[in-house]
């Protein structure tokens, strides 16, 4: 036995307290899972807040088929080795099925697609809750967000009428057909994750770490030059860079970084030392001012 | 490293997210990114300044308006501490939303407009600071370039403050004036050289040295149960750990404690965290608990120390903070959630309406409507293991849900 006493840091502790909420109020939670190093750093706490037993909850991946090939790779092994359920749903069968029509063009990005196939998959199972690793340091929109947070029955967030949330009492008492968006890392920063990944030692894909990749600069952005699914034109022209991926997306719409971390350590360093906020490269929040707002008005994440 | 949650609270163009901006703006909190945002955004209205406000109105109607319309989180840091500050409006719905504010803050900043001096807003700030029972807040005299810089005003100010914290029945309050320049920058980050007079710190200066000093009072443990852990495997077969928060004091290995509402008593077997063991737990932290004995423990039970064990009660007298636009109904049945728990509450009475500037009381009110505070009685369905306030802030709260529509309707303060 250690003999030691134990201070769980505030912000773990908040998490798991958390995460034990939903379970105890809600029937059917899910945790959405995107490969991303924020729902990985969920994972995590999600098995500590239940040890020894396994997490009683799925996680749900909204498939955009625009992933990283590195990112599911890993995604499947750590399924596998926690032996938690994995639910998948892909957006790619809304588009066959014509429900949703896909982008086309320089910008084109299945992010917004994502949206109606996570509002039919928390239909067909039925799920009240749906965890994620959204954080208020993210986005001005976040900012604004609860920790619980309600959506109608058309997954909408109206943010004018939110519920007051008082110390850590979480008012969780919803209607048959809504359910509520539960965001347990709301207070952590960019830097707070990273840090927590770093002290826990907690395994991530390789694409966060510094690698050699042909690439092609648009708009003052790195883009992966690898993939067909990331529009180029024929004068862009492709060059090996060494770069990393600050935040794992759908790969249409999230650029790299230049960046020689190639481990933990130096990635924690480096993000500390940046002058550029983490969605600077997320091409999908500078449509507009407002970009963020409207689609979580519609029901996205 | 220190977390330093703070909110701030001031009247209509007091400044707030003029000083938000500034403080991340002289920290270097504001990426490039958000920087160029905010500099374009600006000279596209027309302004020959900055505009921080667009950094934390995140809604699009608070952008049209030029208004704050909910709380939203800040984050920075600087190398010595990290901060969450909690900005809330000054506009509508202000009780409401300074209440929620303060409930999760250990610091209050309430600007104060050097020009207007102490007005009826501020009484309310200070009013719902002193309810909530807010550590350390902060007197921001703001705009003090605008009285260039008088220190006479600032005096004054400073001395109407005091007169009201007399007759505030939480003396251990420790008020800070500041005075300073939310535009200009003077005292926020920087000392200011327009202030020779003041000698005491800068705001930043100030909340990073608050750190340091995290409160450190005694409370007696209090562990409520969110959820029993049964893994049912070969491993742990017989395995049924408590999972919860330790709110306030420490449990340790070998403890006597009791298990209330049904006050069996046992003794603490293990405390877990993830996959290692350890001796004890300090407060704030989630861990789970085995007990020596197989009593009966389900989530919303609680464990204390043996002799340390908080009322159980069915009846509670509480301050409320009414937040609902339907107004509270004595007759109309609730829900009560205190901490985990929940139960069925009704308003037996309401006894006053108390003002927040502090001018007295209203006796026997017919209703309490949106934003306002009440004494009150309720009965609930079944026990509640409670402390006043007073001895326990995070179990001496609770909040009150309205049945037909589920929102958070009211949050309470146990006498």
């Amino acid at each position: 036995m250690n003999t030691e006493t134990i201070q769980v840091g505030a912000l773990e502790s908040e998490a798991i307290y958390i995460l034990r909420e939903v379970v105890a109020q809600f029937e059917k939670p899910v945790l959405l899972f995107s490969g991303g190093k924020d729902s990985i750093t969920l994972v995590r706490l999600a098995q500590k807040a239940f040890y020894p037993a396994k997490i009683p909850f799925p996680l749900l991946h909204i498939d955009t088929g625009h992933n990283f090939p590195e990112t599911i790779e890993f995604r499947d092994r750590l399924v596998e080795e926690l032996g938690v359920e994995l639910l998948v749903r892909q957006v790619q069968d809304n588009i066959d099925a014509g429900k949703v029509k896909e982008e086309t063009g320089k910008y084109a990005s299945r992010n917004m697609l994502q949206t109606e196939t996570l509002l039919d998959a928390i239909e067909e199972f039925g799920f009240d809750a749906c965890i994620g690793g959204a954080r208020r340091d993210e986005e001005k929109a976040r900012a604004k967000e609860r920790i619980f947070s309600v959506r109608d029955d058309f997954g909408q967030w109206d943010e004018k009428n939110q519920r007051p949330e008082l110390f850590d009492m979480l008012n969780g008492r919803i209607d048959l057909g809504q359910n509520v968006r539960v965001f347990p890392i709301s207070n952590w920063t960019e830097l707070d994750v990273w840090s927590y990944i770093q002290q826990e030692q907690i395994q991530i894909p390789s694409i966060y770490f510094a690698h050699k990749r042909a690439t092609f600069i648009r708009d003052g952005l790195i883009w992966s030059a690898n993939d067909e699914v990331v529009y180029r034109e024929e004068q862009e022209e492709v060059q090996e860079r060494w770069v990393r991926f600050r935040t794992v997306g759908d790969m249409s719409c999230t650029a790299a970084v230049l960046s020689d971390a190639i481990d933990i350590d130096t990635v924690v360093d480096e993000i500390r030392e940046s002058t550029i906020s983490e969605r600077g490269a997320r091409i999908d929040d500078k449509r507009s001012e407002a970009a963020m707002e409207k689609r979580k008005q519609q029901g996205y994440f | 490293m220190n977390v330093v949650k703070i909110a701030t609270a001031g009247s209509v163009d007091d400044g707030k997210s003029t000083l938000i901006g500034r403080i991340l703006y002289d920290t270097k909190s504001l990426t490039q990114d958000k920087l160029e945002a905010i500099r374009e955004k600006s000279r596209q209205r027309g302004f020959d300044y900055l505009d921080f406000s667009l950094a934390t109105d995140g809604l699009v109607a608070e952008r049209e308006q030029g208004i704050t319309i909910d709380v939203a989180h800040i984050y920075f840091s600087t190398p010595k501490t990290s901060f969450i500050i909690a900005d809330t409006p000054g506009h509508i719905e202000y009780t409401r939303n300074m209440v929620t504010g303060a409930s999760n803050s250990q610091t209050s900043i309430i600007l104060v407009d050097a020009r207007n001096g102490v007005v009826e807003q501020t009484y309310r700030h200070f009013f719902i600071n002193n309810l909530l029972r807010v550590k350390d807040v902060i007197i921001a005299v703001n705009k003090m370039d605008l009285v260039n810089f008088s220190e006479e005003k600032f005096n004054q100010i400073k001395g109407e403050i005091a007169y009201l914290a007399k007759k505030s029945d939480y003396q251990n309050q420790h008020i800070t004036f500041i005075p300073l320049s939310a535009l200009k920058g003077d005292n926020v980050v920087k000392p200011s050289e327009n202030t020779p007079w003041y000698t005491g710190e800068t705001l930043l200066s100030y909340l990073e040295n608050l750190g340091d000093k995290e409160e450190q009072e005694e409370l007696q443990a209090r562990f409520p149960v969110q959820t029993v852990i049964r893994p049912k495997t070969e491993e742990y077969h017989d395995f049924r750990g408590y999972a919860g928060k330790l709110y306030g004091g420490d449990l340790a290995v070998g403890d006597v404690v009791t298990v209330l509402p049904s006050a069996t008593k046992s003794t603490i077997k293990s405390i877990q965290f993830f996959d290692k063991e350890y001796t004890r737990a300090k407060r704030g932290s989630s861990v789970n608990i085995t007990l020596e004995d197989d009593v009966n423990v389900s989530r919303g039970d609680m464990l204390v120390k043996t002799g340390e064990e908080p009322a159980v009660v069915k009846q509670l007298e509480a301050t409320i903070c009414w937040m609902d636009k339907t107004p509270l109904q004595a007759s109309q049945k609730y829900y009560i959630k205190h901490g985990v728990n929940d139960a069925q509450a009704k308003i037996t009475e309401l006894k006053t309406v108390v003002h927040t500037d502090f001018s007295g009381v209203q006796k026997d009110p017919s209703q309490l409507s949106l934003n306002e505070i009440g004494e009150i009685r309720l009965k609930v369905s079944k026990p509640l293991c409670v402390d006043s306030y007073k001895e326990n802030k995070a179990n001496g709260a609770f909040i009150i849900i309205n049945p037909k529509t589920n929102t958070t309707s009211g949050v309470g303060f146990i006498k």
